[in-house]
């Protein structure tokens, strides 16, 4: 019987070999598809037995976790509700995190690499381990104006220091109170989700980087940079029809409101600039020729490529061109083009800079709980896409459009604003989407704003500009400017 | 370590083959040590200091291990030295695990808080006194053999007894397999399963010849004939009796499983083995069209996270334990096992896995695997053909369960409901087992023994009492 007896003995060793392969797969292969399914709450459990590194704008917390007496050791808050609820998402029992909150996490959650030493530090001290703190940019007098302008509208509004690229404000409306979402009482949560979820427009979206939409006349300032590189000035003529006949269509371009552009069927490229006139753009573009249209729109970040800041940013882009026709309407943001708000910012901010595109940044810092600084951004440059001298000339063609042209509701006393207003449409049964991208002061720009409205009806200069204008505003009021 | 060397008794006697006892008792040690530091790390873990009732579990647990031992120097002194160490250890890290899952209760500040690890302690203690019992009464496991068929039909009976009581006294969680009296609950397959082994051992060793012999040929292989089919028929429908009536999938795997083995040990025919596959691809087959909680068990299987919220809901909680713990665990008392369903009993090794990690729960499987080994190796060297197959079908057993009810809780086969011999919680599995190890160690004297005292080398007899004349 021992022949038998071996052969039984092998078995087993196989039999065992298996189970201890099969644990290495699960424990060891499958490990972080395991923790980071959704389903598995025991990860966010145990993120509520240790204290969650808070959220910081300028020294206040806006997200913080706060000590309770229940069987979850802490209660996550936003102190300030709505105002950055774009930036911070939500830490929710049930529905997991978003936005920073989520891309933040493993700082937040003491879980980050740049914490493991501390958390080795902890474990023999006996120190209750914590989260690291996240310390944004954001600048509070910002937001709180950005979000002044925003009520009762759908839109966004974004902010940035062109020298840096550090992100001044970012706000989105409708928005919604997180700290609902994070309570401990899941019918409460389930409750205020099912709310949001009925919402007709989702207040969990950040429409500053979450989608994009189609920028209207803003294009016209990456079409005249194209010009300009090519050799034209602001003070170059070009043709400016009272229509624009579409090449192999029966239909044109019109001008907004129908109207001409100058008497003589042709103007300068600022002036073009400052009305906004679209036969101008259209038969401009059309002069390009697509490959350069389209080179310098890569070249300012419309690749149709999404980034992270780091939350995710949708991807900003011309689409495909396929004739001239489409090339005329693309001249003039129509067509395929769209962008996020905060693209729009990036190109305000490029050319307040001298031609130099800075990273756009969220996070300053990373802070152990202890407040030492573990990691901090540097600003770093993005891209060049156009020399300083153009960048002089689109300053002073932009200055034109808010001192007399269509971004005049812009105009700060004693303060030099440049800018550009976009108005488009979307459809012929929902109103236009409305746009403000601007920089201020004009010869030492401190701060470029994006500022859209969602389908609110009007004229960028008569509903976005004046948003834009309370942002610089308030932010130059707070630099003692 | 105790070598040879410092035995006194081996030194002073020449030809004395060594017992190992300072080595067993060196083992035991170690593994009275590990449980004591574990349950202090529990306890430090969760409540932050030692509860006063460690000293009392340190104390009993070191008494039940050194009157074990004592009971073995005593009475089987030549018995394998690993065998008694390996269920100390496993023992000794279920009651850590239990006792860690019974503060989670009370951690969660759950409505039912339940003290099951002094519970399991005591039968542990009743375990120790049949395992000391059975060693101190039973000299020589040869007089087993006698009690065979008294012993088949008790097994018969225990097998049989959950599936003929109402429901309201043997049903929990769906399967029929307890008798519960008195708020007392005892799964009586567990001793079912020695009792059909030790008939399996005196019944094959008895009828091998003709099961091994008479044959014909057929396209190849050795087919036994018909009528020579009977005991294996008997067996499958046995087994798929279990599985109708009490909706026992492990218990029903497990018997056929064992008595496959033992057959083919017996007669050292592998066509016994294909016809043991064949006939267990047909019950599965069938089983899995018929019965819908066989189907429901492989499709959860297949795609535990399609059902993770129903019929799934355990088997993913338990990969996720296991996922969450990765390669070191997170520490006893440092991860969330109390969110497996029925983590002390059925999944225990999920709560293993995700706090002592990859490196403990290989750990635990190698001490199964060792406990394994060891039983096949007094299997090769016992003398007698009965105690081969006996100790070839206990250790194959233990084996066995643990491959079914591991790779269940792992995702490696489908669920059934069998418990991890020694780590679970349960009575009945615990107890059961406690007495199978004395029935291996009693047969690892045995064999281990020299065949008269003082005599050279042992002369290795095979099997000459049972040796056939080939026609």
């Amino acid at each position: 019987m021992n022949a038998p007896l071996r052969k039984v003995a092998i078995s087993v060793l196989v039999l065992f070999t298996l189970l201890i392969l099969n644990v290495n797969y699960i424990q060891v292969v499958r490990s972080d598809d395991l923790r980071s399914r959704t389903s598995n709450t025991r990860v966010l459990a145990a993120q509520y037995d240790r204290e969650r590194g808070a959220i910081v704008v300028e020294g206040t917390a806006v997200a913080e976790s706060v000590p309770t007496d229940g069987r979850l050791k802490y209660l996550r808050q936003y102190p300030q509700g709505e105002l950055y609820a774009a930036v911070t998402g939500y830490h929710s029992l049930i529905y997991n995190n978003s936005q920073l909150e989520r891309v933040e996490n493993d700082v937040l959650a003491g879980s980050d690499g740049r914490l493991a030493l501390r958390r080795l530090a902890d474990m023999f001290t006996g120190r209750d381990p914590a989260g690291g703190d996240v310390v944004l940019t954001l600048d509070p007098a910002v937001q709180e104006a950005a979000m002044a302008g925003l009520e009762g509208v759908t839109g966004a509004v974004v902010a940035l220091d062109p020298d840096t690229g550090a992100i001044l404000g970012m706000a989105s409306t409708p928005s919604y109170d997180p700290t609902l979402l994070s309570s401990h009482d899941p019918a409460a949560i389930r409750a205020y989700w099912d709310e949001l979820e009925a919402a007709e427009r989702d207040p969990r979206l950040n429409r500053a980087i979450g989608d994009n939409y189609p920028p209207g006349s803003l294009f016209k300032v990456i079409v005249a940079a194209a010009a300009l590189e090519d050799g034209l000035t602001p003070e170059s003529v070009v043709p400016a029809p009272e229509e624009f006949p579409l090449p192999d269509s029966s239909r044109t371009i019109p001008n907004f409101g129908g109207s001409a552009c100058s008497p003589s069927g042709e103007q300068s490229l600022i002036d073009a600039l400052t009305i906004s006139c679209n036969t101008a753009f259209a038969a401009l573009g059309i002069e390009l020729g697509e490959d350069r249209v389209r080179e310098m729109a890569e070249a300012f970040g419309l690749d149709g490529e999404g980034f992270e800041i780091p939350l995710q940013v949708a991807p900003s882009g011309i689409g495909d061109i396929v004739d001239d026709a489409a090339l005329a309407q693309t001249a003039i943001g129509q067509r395929d083009v769209r962008m996020t708000p905060l693209q729009a910012a990036m190109i305000a901010a490029t050319v307040a800079n001298d031609g130099v595109l800075m990273k756009p940044y969220l996070v300053d810092q990373v802070q152990a709980p202890d407040l030492t600084v573990i990691d901090s951004t540097e600003p770093e440059v993005w891209r060049e896409p156009i020399s300083e001298e153009v960048a002089n000339q689109l300053t002073e063609m932009m200055t034109s459009v808010v001192a007399e042209g269509s971004g005049r509701a812009a105009r700060i006393a004693g303060v030099q604003v440049a800018g550009k207003t976009g108005t488009a449409q979307v459809s012929d049964e929902v109103a236009d989407h409305t746009w403000f991208m601007g920089f201020a002061p004009a010869d030492d720009p401190q701060i470029a704003v994006a500022v859209f409205v969602a389908n609110g009806g009007g004229t960028g200069g008569e509903r976005s500009a004046p948003i834009a204008r309370q942002v610089i505003q308030a932010y130059l009021d707070g630099q003692g400017g | 370590m105790a070598g040879p060397a410092t035995d006194p008794r081996s030194a002073a006697v020449a030809g004395d083959p060594p017992r190992r006892r300072n080595t067993e008792a060196a083992l035991l040690g170690f593994a009275v040590l590990i449980t004591v530091v574990a349950q202090a790390i529990v306890d430090l873990t969760i409540t932050g200091s030692l509860r006063p009732e460690m000293a009392g579990f340190s104390a009993w647990i070191t008494a039940l291990w050194v009157v074990a031992h004592l009971v073995i120097r005593r009475w089987a002194p030549y018995a394998d030295p690993l065998l008694l160490p390996a269920v100390a250890l496993l023992v000794g890290l279920g009651l850590t695990v239990i006792h860690r899952l019974d503060l989670a209760a009370e951690q969660v500040e759950s409505d039912i808080t339940r003290e099951d690890a002094p519970v399991q302690l005591v039968w542990a203690t009743l375990g120790v006194a049949l395992f000391v019992a059975f060693l101190v009464f039973v000299r020589d496991h040869r007089t087993l053999s006698r009690y065979a068929y008294t012993l088949a039909l008790a097994g018969l009976a225990l097998l049989a007894l959950p599936a003929l009581l109402p429901a309201s006294m043997s049903e929990v969680n769906g399967a029929k397999i307890w008798i519960r009296v008195a708020g007392f609950s005892i799964q009586p397959g567990e001793f079912a399963k020695i009792c059909l082994i030790v008939f399996f051992a005196a019944y094959l060793v008895d009828k091998r010849d003709v099961l091994a012999l008479a044959s014909r040929r057929v396209a190849g292989i050795e087919l036994p004939r018909g009528r020579d089919l009977g005991p294996v028929l008997v067996a499958w429908i046995l087994s798929i009796l279990v599985l109708v009536f009490e909706r026992d999938l492990g218990s029903s795997l497990l018997l056929f499983g064992i008595f496959v083995v033992m057959l083919y040990v017996a007669t050292e025919r592998s066509s016994w083995l294909l016809i043991g596959v064949g006939l267990f691809a047909g019950g599965a087959f069938l089983a899995y069209q018929i019965f819908g909680h066989v189907r429901a068990r492989v499709d959860t299987w297949l795609d535990p996270f399609a059902y993770q919220d129903g019929a799934g809901y355990q088997l993913v909680q338990s990969l996720f334990g296991l996922g969450t713990g990765g390669i070191f665990g997170a520490g006893l008392g440092g991860g969330r096992p109390d969110q497996v369903p029925v983590a002390k009993s059925d999944f225990i090794a999920s709560a293993v896995g995700e706090e002592l990690g990859l490196f403990g729960l290989v750990a635990v499987i190698i001490v199964y695997l060792i406990l394994v080994e060891r039983g096949l190796r007094t299997s090769l060297v016992v003398r007698d053909a009965f105690g081969k197959l006996l100790a070839a079908g206990l250790a194959f057993a233990v084996a066995w369960q643990v491959f079914v009810v591991l790779g269940g809780v792992t995702g490696l086969l489908p669920l059934t409901g069998l418990t991890t011999p020694f780590l679970a919680y349960g009575g009945s599995s615990l107890v059961a087992n406690f007495v199978l190890v004395a029935v291996l160690v009693r047969i690892s004297d045995a064999a281990r023994r020299p065949a008269t005292p003082h005599a050279a080398p042992p002369v290795r007899l095979g099997d000459a009492p049972t040796e056939v004349v080939t026609p």
